[in-house]
């Protein structure tokens, strides 16, 4: 029904555009005066008339028809059947009135349901009917009424451009709703969690045992929600991550800007980049079948004893992923450094070695170390790595080779499978997000600071 | 001055100084280069253990049963619901007649995989004058017997330690000798539907999946990516309000996406009630998180186009509508083509927000639609990295070259247009 009505609607702006345009050659032939616009924006107004009006008032229609039509059919019922429900069983009959008006039938209904249903798909087939009888209405109307205004003084473009904009800013609203969006769902939902559990607790607890009791007598059925131990744990990674990155990232750039020739640099840095285009899963999958098992073996063979889920394994493995990510950056400021500094260098009789570590690197510095707190902010907010890799229990340790958990494996893990809004463990999820990304943000913008405000200007 | 040049020559030769700095200049060398070929030695392991792991579950252990469809099994009007377990068991029991213990009975039709009645069941629905007739028919044998014959199950180990007996490889061994076991290509690991049993498992409901929930994400990202990225280059006033806009965008690109994923569960489903697990939710959260880098990229793709082209159209006469969309956009498409390929890959790989909004449920049917649930490749990935059974460690390789691929392709594509519609101004 509805992507017919869609389809109609394309249709109808297809031969509007077409009518338009059309109409208003002719205007040129028959009266022989110069138009304003040229035929074309004649006809994408009389298109846009009939097209967009319409859309509209499709989206506006289905976004309220479920709650209207919800309220209505609870008029219907009669108050004895409601007599003595509170809401959430209120909550149920509709449910079960909506089952029973597509046939899915658990248990015999009520009376009162069957009728209801009945109302609720004869309602359903009037709405549906409705909306498309004034949607076309509303295209028909608006294509009349456009047509006509078609003339040659008639600033048909001006009026297309005009709707352009307006689009073009909704469009790039659209950013900055994401971002409001983003921060009203994570402290909105944040906020229930913190009706549960008290924001203290949650900030300064060395106790992360997410469970929820099932029966109110229940052992240990309270759950605690003390985020320290998870944030240790990332950050103990994070930091296994870059102590393997960065080395390896920089050496590589320096050795790829100042030492390799062009064309081992040709086919090396393409390269490095398929190491950034692989997915994490992928990487999660090799920490779990290559390095945790060989790691634990190597370990095992000079007598120590790594979990299987090491923070090490996993931290090695983020740091893999992240090696051309500081590659490039390091490269990027390396590369901004100006040629005539390390010529001046050379000419003095520093070996590029020496030119690199007493010239390159230290007017790069600001541009690297942008570089690497935008690392620590990929590594802390990075998830599937750590959620094959990484542990479950949150251990407050800073052995390597145990296991710990991190923020983002514990999102998952509290959100898999079917998730309700109203229990603390779900809401904690949200209140770690909030956390993630507040520290990721804070991590971008001081990168930003610190690549802007330090770097030295030479030129 | 002379002597003390005399003494040192007497002396075993010390490096002089500059020769030490040359071998701190080399030493520094060779360690970059080592951190290179470290980076590059860990993608060749990566690549190297997936494939190596993986290779074996592009071919599956067929076996060639003659099956008989008795009438009174298989009703012609209803053949659905025949009794299809039965017509296994017997065309099994057809091979090695001497096996009359039932329990034995019942360990040798394990040979054949639990999902070989089905596969002659769609076979029989399809031609209804099947019924009454022997045919022959290629099924996939069970998984233990697929793990032997590819080697991972050593005749050597006792036979409490493995997943398959003395008497089943006996069995197997005449199967093999009677010629009834091959191990054709394994098709059914893209055209199957996922499933419990690891032989009969495949990608087919992830791929399709994965190709809805992209669809959506670039017929919702692309147009607004570009709308956005010119109003800023080409419209927009520089004041504090297009400068928040910026500023916003470049942070959203370094958001995780695990907190788009929080994003869409809290909005799409829980304020909007939109349904679990499909892929219209998916795509529109993989659409917000790849928004910002294809307004990124349309933006240097934008700025590339130099400012003479733009004034010669204004010279002539055009609006600043005009400009843009006769020769800004044109001019700069295919970079912003090459820059969205390269976004909807990411997008392809990305596992996290399609976990949270439960793009990882169990869907053994078919898919079809943008609001039919199902998975993606990447959640495909995960749900079988997590399975227990030998069968799906060598499966999941398998799906992570599967998805390599399409990703290969994908850049390839990209860096191919950009190759032919590059220009250098």
């Amino acid at each position: 029904m509805l992507s017919i009505l869609f389809l109609m609607l394309l249709v109808f702006s297809i031969l509007a555009y077409n009518l338009g345009r059309r109409k208003a050659t002719r205007l040129v032939i028959v009266t022989g005066s110069k138009l304003h616009s040229r035929p074309t924006y004649h006809g994408a107004f009389v298109a846009a008339w009939v097209g967009i009006p319409s859309l509209f008032l499709i989206l506006i229609w289905l976004l309220v028809q479920n709650s209207v039509l919800d309220t209505l059919i609870m008029t219907t019922i009669p108050n004895a059947a409601l007599a003595g429900l509170d809401e959430g069983q209120r909550g149920l009959l509709l449910l079960e009135i909506k089952a029973v008006a597509r046939d899915i039938i658990f248990k015999e209904p009520t009376l009162a349901v069957r009728e209801a249903a009945s109302t609720y798909l004869r309602w359903l087939a009037i709405a549906n009917w409705s909306l498309f009888a004034i949607a076309l209405l509303l295209a028909i109307a608006g294509f009349l009424v456009t047509r006509a205004r078609i003339a040659p003084r008639f600033k048909a473009r001006d009026k297309i451009e005009f709707l352009l904009d307006g689009l073009m800013i909704i469009c790039a609203t659209l950013a900055i709703l994401t971002t409001i969006g983003i921060i009203i769902s994570l402290v909105y939902e944040s906020i229930a969690f913190f009706r549960h559990v008290p924001v203290h607790e949650f900030l300064f607890g060395l106790n992360w045992e997410p469970q929820i009791a099932i029966r109110a007598d229940q052992v240990a059925g309270q759950g605690a929600f003390g985020a320290i131990p998870v944030f240790a744990g990332t950050f103990l990674i994070a930091i296994i991550a870059l102590v393997v990155a960065v080395p390896i990232g920089l050496l590589s750039a320096t050795y790829l800007t100042e030492f390799s020739g062009p064309r081992f640099r040709a086919i090396a840095k393409p390269a490095l980049e398929i190491l950034a285009g692989v997915p994490t899963i992928v990487y999660g999958f090799f920490a779990v079948l290559v390095i945790a098992p060989s790691m634990r073996t190597f370990g095992s063979s000079i007598g120590l004893n790594i979990a299987p889920n090491s923070a090490l394994a996993a931290g090695a493995v983020m740091g893999i992923m992240i090696i051309p990510f500081i590659s490039s950056l390091a490269d990027d400021a390396i590369q901004a450094v100006p040629r005539s500094m390390r010529e001046g260098s050379l000419a003095l009789g520093a070996t590029p070695a020496e030119t690199i570590s007493k010239v390159l690197l230290p007017a790069a510095l600001p541009g690297i170390m942008g570089g690497v707190l935008l690392a620590a902010s990929r590594v802390i907010g990075e998830t599937m790595i750590v959620v094959m890799a990484a542990g479950l229990i949150a251990n407050l340790t800073a052995n390597p080779l145990n296991s710990v958990t991190t923020v983002t494996v514990q999102i998952v893990t509290l959100l898999i499978g079917d998730t309700e809004f109203d229990n603390p463990k779900t809401l904690a999820a949200f209140a770690l997000g909030l956390m993630l990304f507040l520290i990721t943000l804070g991590l971008n913008i001081v990168a930003q600071r610190v690549a802007h405000k330090y770097r030295e200007q030479y030129d | 001055m002379t002597d003390l040049t005399a003494k040192d020559s007497d002396a075993p030769r010390r490096p002089t100084r500059v020769q030490r700095r040359y071998a701190a200049n080399r030493r520094f060398k060779y360690l970059g280069l080592g951190a290179v070929l470290l980076a590059l030695g860990f993608l060749a392991l990566l690549l190297a253990s997936i494939t190596w792991s993986g290779y074996q579950a592009f071919t599956q252990t067929h076996v060639t049963l003659t099956v008989t469809i008795e009438p009174e099994q298989v009703n012609a009007d209803d053949p659905f619901r025949g009794n299809y377990r039965a017509i296994i068991r017997q065309a099994v029991q057809a091979v090695f007649p001497e096996v009359t213990n039932r329990r034995q009975l019942r360990n040798l039709v394990k040979i054949v995989s639990s999902g070989a009645q089905y596969i002659v069941r769609d076979k029989v629905v399809a031609n209804p004058n099947l019924i009454g007739t022997t045919f022959s028919i290629s099924v996939p044998a069970s998984d233990p017997v697929d793990q032997f014959r590819k080697g991972n199950i050593s005749r050597d180990i006792p036979e409490a330690r493995r997943r398959i007996s003395d008497q089943e490889i006996a069995w197997y061994d005449r199967w093999v000798e009677l010629g009834a076991i091959q191990s054709p290509f394994n098709w059914a690991l893209i055209f199957a539907s996922d499933s419990r049993y690891p032989e009969l498992a495949g990608l087919w409901g992830a791929i399709n999946g994965s190709f809805y929930a992209l669809l959506v994400c670039i017929l919702i990202s692309f147009p607004v990516g570009i709308a956005t990225a010119v109003y800023l280059e080409e419209f927009a006033p520089k004041n504090r309000w297009t400068n928040l806009i910026e500023v916003n965008i470049n942070n959203l690109a370094a958001v995780p996406s695990i907190v788009f994923g929080l994003l869409g569960l809290a909005v799409f489903l829980g304020w909007f009630g939109m349904p679990r697990s499909v892929p219209l939710v998916g795509g529109l959260t993989l659409a917000l998180m790849t928004l910002p880098t294809i307004v990124i990229v349309a933006r240097v793709a934008i700025t590339a186009v130099p400012p003479s082209i733009r004034e010669a159209a204004f010279g002539i006469g055009a609006s600043r509508h005009q400009v843009v969309m006769h020769h800004v956009l044109p001019l700069s498409l295919p970079g912003i083509l090459t820059g969205t390929i390269i976004a909807m890959a990411q997008a392809l790989g990305e596992t996290a927000p399609l976990l949270l909004i439960g793009m990882n449920a169990f869907i053994a049917g078919d898919t079809g639609g943008v609001m039919d649930p199902s998975t993606a490749l990447p959640t495909q990935i995960f749900i079988w990295a997590d399975s227990p059974e030998r069968g799906f460690v060598a499966r999941t390789s398998a799906a992570i070259m599967v998805l390599l691929a399409f990703l290969v392709t994908m850049n390839g594509i990209a860096i191919y247009l950009r190759q032919k519609f590059e220009r250098k101004w």
